[in-house]
């Protein structure tokens, strides 16, 4: 991979060894290297969730034609990509590139530690997450082809191959996902603890940054509400392949409970993987703005707030699914309520740029795009979480484009932006800021055009996972189908414009210009370091934390940053 | 908004339609808000030569009243919008208005069963019709359905009518509709059920009085020639 | 490595590292064992008929267990008091003790379920016994598991290495204890 020239000079601890290559990159203890093994098995996950968009969008814009690089596409393949597509996305894209890659790399270094608490852990949780990764890669292959019930999974369809047809592929995907969740738990008490105990002397609970503490508050979540849907998971693999009937209703089981186990953990996650990408948001807005966080305690109260009220919306997701009526306005009154925190935290960065001194460069752009693309998540969340219009568009592309204005956003603006920004200190390369413009508006746009569309389609009636829509006249008009085409065209200017990211990143790391230690005049403790950082991070020893991260412009300082372990 | 995109064929979907506005409204009014404080600050803090940023905590009262305001002010709008969504749902689905004819509904992969009264008015006799992936229904009446499924999960759904329930393997659930607008529309499985999923349509027949006593006595005779 | 790690050296939160880690640990476990009783109460509310199946249950084996597995616990604690006085030796004696309080438990555990198998009652017999096999079973996997990690402790604790995790294995050994006093009257006593 990148550095080779990584900087083992500092390490004067005595007995010095070269360490093999296997050692430095294929099984390290460095919470670097581990970060970048993540990360780029992320990016490969996209890769893969990308292309199975991409396969059946085409589909969907011109049903039955003959997909360039996929060849026709069966129902029972549509069903597959789109399930592995959701899966993918979401288990093996933004929760490895979003919590484990940033989390590894950021929280050692960010809090002022040398490495994870347990490095032995960290590195065992990155081979549990391999397994995950093979086997779910393994699921698209074998005979049967791979699962196809949709991400959510719900049995009986799930439980019994006589009604999905793809024994085989159920089950490694049933494993394949409780795999990832055990390699994410050890993951995630490392984060905790590495967050809670491994705090350089003076980093105090208010000046840890942002984003170290939504990612903990992310892993938390993700610990407290992942348990349920395991047991459940263990359940559903038992009626897979020892014909237990947990979830069959002929034999004194429960269809429903699944869907309980599921969303109980299912919600939670959303914010699991909302909140990571906001802290870098804050990170970055902060930076750009050469401004202090606009209330760092509320900041964290509506991040807290959310978690806890994540913990009591699951059923929204089944209003109509044959829950006790009575039950939906419960889940109503929490649902709306969610809005309150995470308003309230959109509103503390946007007063963040108040009185600022604003630069745009490329991971200030993704900061303020993704500002701009989750508003229109959020809000497009409240006509679902209203019982009463929910019952219209459950289902519908409405939930669709609604959750890909959330997940889009978090997934790879939150990344791109992350990235750019510590592109320099992860790889000691600076990344070209005009290709990252031309790639953020590309990307921003043809993002627009990709879910704009998705909505009104929505609206106009249109279900979600159905291969052919020419199969039900009401929606085959041309009108419609015209909306489809246009999506597809965005999609396909949007995979195109990735060639630019990944050019600029995979090119830079090699012949890039060298980074100098702090790029961005940043005040947090990472760049305070070499960039790349060296084994140790701080030359084997803790800095001492004399204030906040977030010392920006500080009146009568001539500089107009203020390194968080510089003394006073 | 809706009905500009789909018409409307159901008592409650004038109501689900309005409900989905005054979200809109509300939400698209603090939306339009937001999106413009933040375009303004944007362009008027973009970095200016000789400009530098203030040191701003965000404890300032003076400041801190722009956060505190909306916030109380959202919490009265989530009220709105929970006793909208509230009076909508319980009239559609909590609510069960007296029935005028009833209907059967069997789903299973991948088709659906539709099972009508038959000229004596009755469900669950031998005059019965029983179509597949064709439902009959008239307009103006109130109609109970029962819900069932034979094998996994499916939703019944009629877009045109706002009106949508899972169906559950192992249970009957029951509620009601009243078609109000003449035409063949769209009946869409809503549910992932397997690989013909996608392809689990039917069409609800919405017909006058008079051409729903026709059908009737067409599809009996028909029925009965059998 | 090269050096070693020093970040777990610090205790900011006030807490030893490993300690904090094993509470972290056992709060997933709470949730994970959580859901599944949770899942197993609700379905034995919607299905009064479960009480019949349950007679079959073996309570005076499950009552033998449960007085192993206390008893085990008991040996834990003095354990971590061994290990507190840096007696390292008598740590791993009593930590063998524990271990062998769960070497008793599988064995009751394999001969009850031997006999319930041959009498038909399977984990497909029906979803009583499904909940009944996987929940135990789930419970014996971190018998077994935590049988495993203290062989391990207790080898290094009689040369006198790493005590303190004497007492962490202790902490993990009191869940599963606290799991199965959930699972006893559960899965056995309720009728
Ligand atoms: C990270 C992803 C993410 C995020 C952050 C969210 C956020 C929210 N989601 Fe979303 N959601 C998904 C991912 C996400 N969701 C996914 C994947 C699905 C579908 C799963 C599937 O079926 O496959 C889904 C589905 C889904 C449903 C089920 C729809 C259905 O299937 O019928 C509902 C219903 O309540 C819902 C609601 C919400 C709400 C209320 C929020 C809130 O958190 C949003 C809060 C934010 C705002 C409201 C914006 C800011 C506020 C203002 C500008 C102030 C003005 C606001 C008011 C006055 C109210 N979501
Ligand atoms: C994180 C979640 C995530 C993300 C990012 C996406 C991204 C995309 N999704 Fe996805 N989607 C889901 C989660 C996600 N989706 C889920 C959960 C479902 C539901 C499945 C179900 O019903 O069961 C779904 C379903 C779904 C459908 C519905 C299918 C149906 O119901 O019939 C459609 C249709 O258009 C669609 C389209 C797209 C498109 C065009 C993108 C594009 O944005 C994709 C663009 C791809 C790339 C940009 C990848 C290449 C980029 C790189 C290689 C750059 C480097 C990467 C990094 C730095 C990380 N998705
Ligand atoms: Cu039946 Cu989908
Ligand atoms: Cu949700």
């Amino acid at each position: 991979m990148s550095d080779n020239h990584a900087d083992h000079g500092h390490d004067d601890h005595g007995h010095h060894h070269e360490m093999t290559f296997l050692e430095k990159y294929v099984i390290p203890l460095d919470h670097k290297y581990i970060a970048k093994q993540y990360l780029l098995t992320g990016m490969f996950m996209a890769l893969i969730g990308g292309f199975f968009s991409y396969a059946f969008r085409m589909q969907l814009a011109w049903p039955g034609s003959d997909i360039p690089m996929f060849g026709h596409m069966s129902p029972a393949e549509y069903n597959a990509a789109i399930t592995t597509h959701g899966t993918v996305m979401i288990f093996w894209v933004a929760m490895p590139v979003l919590i484990a890659a940033f989390g590894n790399f950021l929280i050692p270094l960010m809090v002022g530690a040398d490495d994870m608490a347990f490095p032995r852990l960290n590195r065992l949780s990155y081979q549990v997450f391999f397994v995950s990764v093979v086997l779910i890669i393994a699921s698209i292959f074998v005979p049967g082809g791979a699962f196809g019930g949709a991400w959510t999974a719900y049995p009986p369809l799930s439980a019994e191959p006589t009604y999905n047809l793809t024994p085989t592929g159920s089950t490694l995907w049933i494993l394949a996902v409780a795999v990832e969740f055990a390699a994410f738990l050890i993951g995630g008490i490392n984060f905790i603890v590495t967050a809670m105990n491994a705090r350089a002397p003076g980093m105090k609970w208010d000046r840890v940054p942002m984003v170290v503490w939504m990612i903990c508050i992310a892993s938390i979540l993700f610990m407290l509400s992942v348990g349920p849907l395991i047991a459940g998971a263990v359940m559903l693999f038992f009626d897979q392949v020892l014909n237990t009937g947990f979830y069959d209703p002929t034999r004194g089981g429960d269809p429903i409970l699944w869907q309980h186990l599921f969303w109980f953990f299912g919600h939670p996650e959303v914010y699991v993987v909302l909140l990571p990408a906001t802290g870098m948001v804050a990170e970055v807005i902060t930076v750009f703005s050469r401004k202090k966080l606009f209330g760092y305690q509320l900041v964290l109260f509506t991040s807290i707030g959310t978690g806890v009220l994540s913990f009591f919306v699951w059923a929204h997701h089944q209003f109509v699914a044959g829950i006790d009526p009575r039950m939906a306005n419960i889940f109503t009154v929490t649902t709306v309520l969610i809005s309150i925190p995470i308003a309230e935290m959109l509103f503390l960065y946007i007063a963040t740029l108040y009185k600022g001194s604003i630069t745009f460069s490329t991971p200030m752009l993704w900061a303020l795009g993704f500002i701009f693309a989750f508003l229109i998540g959020g809000v497009t969340g409240i006509p679902l979480g209203a019982s009463g219009s929910d019952i219209y568009l459950h289902d519908s592309y409405f939930v669709l484009a609604h959750f890909h204005f959330t997940f889009f956003p978090i997934a790879f603006m939150g990344t791109f932006c992350g990235l750019s920004f510590w592109y320099p200190k992860m790889f000691g390369k600076m990344m070209n800021d005009t290709l990252g413009k031309i790639h953020f508006w590309l990307t921003f746009l043809s993002f627009h055009g990709i879910f704009i569309p998705l909505f009104v389609l929505g609206l106009a009636g249109q279900h979600r996972r159905i291969f052919d829509f020419t199969n039900y006249p009401d929606l085959a008009t041309p009108d419609l189908q015209s909306v489809r085409i246009f999506a597809t065209c965005s999609l396909l200017v949007l995979l195109a414009s990735q060639s630019i990211f990944l050019y600029n990143f995979f090119y830079n790391m090699f012949f890039g210009k060298d980074a100098p230690a702090n790029p961005w005049n940043s005040s947090t403790l990472e760049w305070t370091v070499p960039s790349p950082p060296p084994h140790g991070n701080f030359g084997n020893k803790f800095p001492e934390v004399y204030r906040g991260p977030y010392e920006y412009s500080v009146p009568d300082r001539e500089l107009d940053y203020w390194p968080q372990s510089e003394p006073s | 908004m809706i009905e500009w995109l789909i018409p409307q064929t159901s008592t409650f979907a004038s109501d689900i339609d309005n409900l989905f506005l005054l979200i809109v409204l509300v939400v698209g009014f603090w939306y339009a808000l937001t999106v413009g404080m933040f375009f303004w600050l944007m362009i008027r803090y973009r970095a200016r030569e000789g400009v530098k940023a203030e040191y701003i905590t965000g404890k300032e009262p003076e400041l801190k009243r722009w956060i505190t305001i909306p916030h109380a002010l959202i919490i009265l709008c989530d009220v709105v919008l929970v006793v909208g969504a509230v009076k909508v749902w319980y009239d559609v689905k909590q609510d069960l208005p007296p029935a005028d004819a009833e209907l059967r509904v069997v789903s299973q992969q991948w088709a659906w069963t539709f099972h009508h009264e038959g000229p004596d008015g009755e469900l669950g006799t031998p005059d019965d019709i029983v179509l597949v992936d064709e439902l009959h229904i008239e307009v103006g009446k109130t109609y109970h359905w029962h819900l069932e499924s034979l094998d996994v999960l499916h939703s019944f759904s009629i877009p045109t009518m706002r009106f949508k329930q899972d169906a559950i393997p192992g249970r009957v659930n029951t509620g009601w509709f009243t078609p109000t607008k003449t035409g063949e529309y769209d009946v869409q499985c809503a549910e992932m059920c397997g690989i013909g999923h996608g392809a689990m349509g039917a069409r609800v027949f919405i017909h006058t009085p008079e051409d729903y006593e026709l059908w009737q006595k067409i599809a009996s005779a028909r029925l009965a020639g059998r | 490595m090269a050096s070693k790690v020093i970040a777990n050296t610090r205790t900011a939160a006030g807490l030893t590292t490993g300690k904090l880690a094993i509470w972290w640990l056992l709060g997933s476990e709470i949730v994970i064992f959580g859901g599944l009783l949770g899942s197993y109460i609700m379905h034995r509310l919607g299905h009064p008929e479960w009480a019949n199946y349950a007679v079959h249950t073996n309570v005076w084996a499950g009552g033998l267990n449960t007085f192993i597995l206390l008893t085990s616990s008991l040996f834990a604690v003095l354990a971590h008091q061994a290990a507190e006085h840096g007696d390292g030796p008598k740590a791993a004696k009593l930590l063998f003790a524990t271990f062998c309080g769960g070497l008793g438990f599988l064995c009751v555990k394999t001969f009850e379920w031997s006999n319930e198998i041959a009498h038909g009652y399977t984990i497909t017999a029906n979803t009583f016994w499904s909940f009944y096999y996987t929940a135990a079973g789930i419970h014996g996997l971190h018998v077994i598991i935590g049988m495993s990690i203290m062989l391990f402790i207790a080898y290094n604790a009689n040369k006198g290495k790493d005590l303190h995790r004497v007492e962490l294995v202790g902490l993990y050994w009191h869940f599963v204890d606290i799991v199965w006093i959930f699972l006893f009257p559960l899965l056995y006593i309720a009728k």
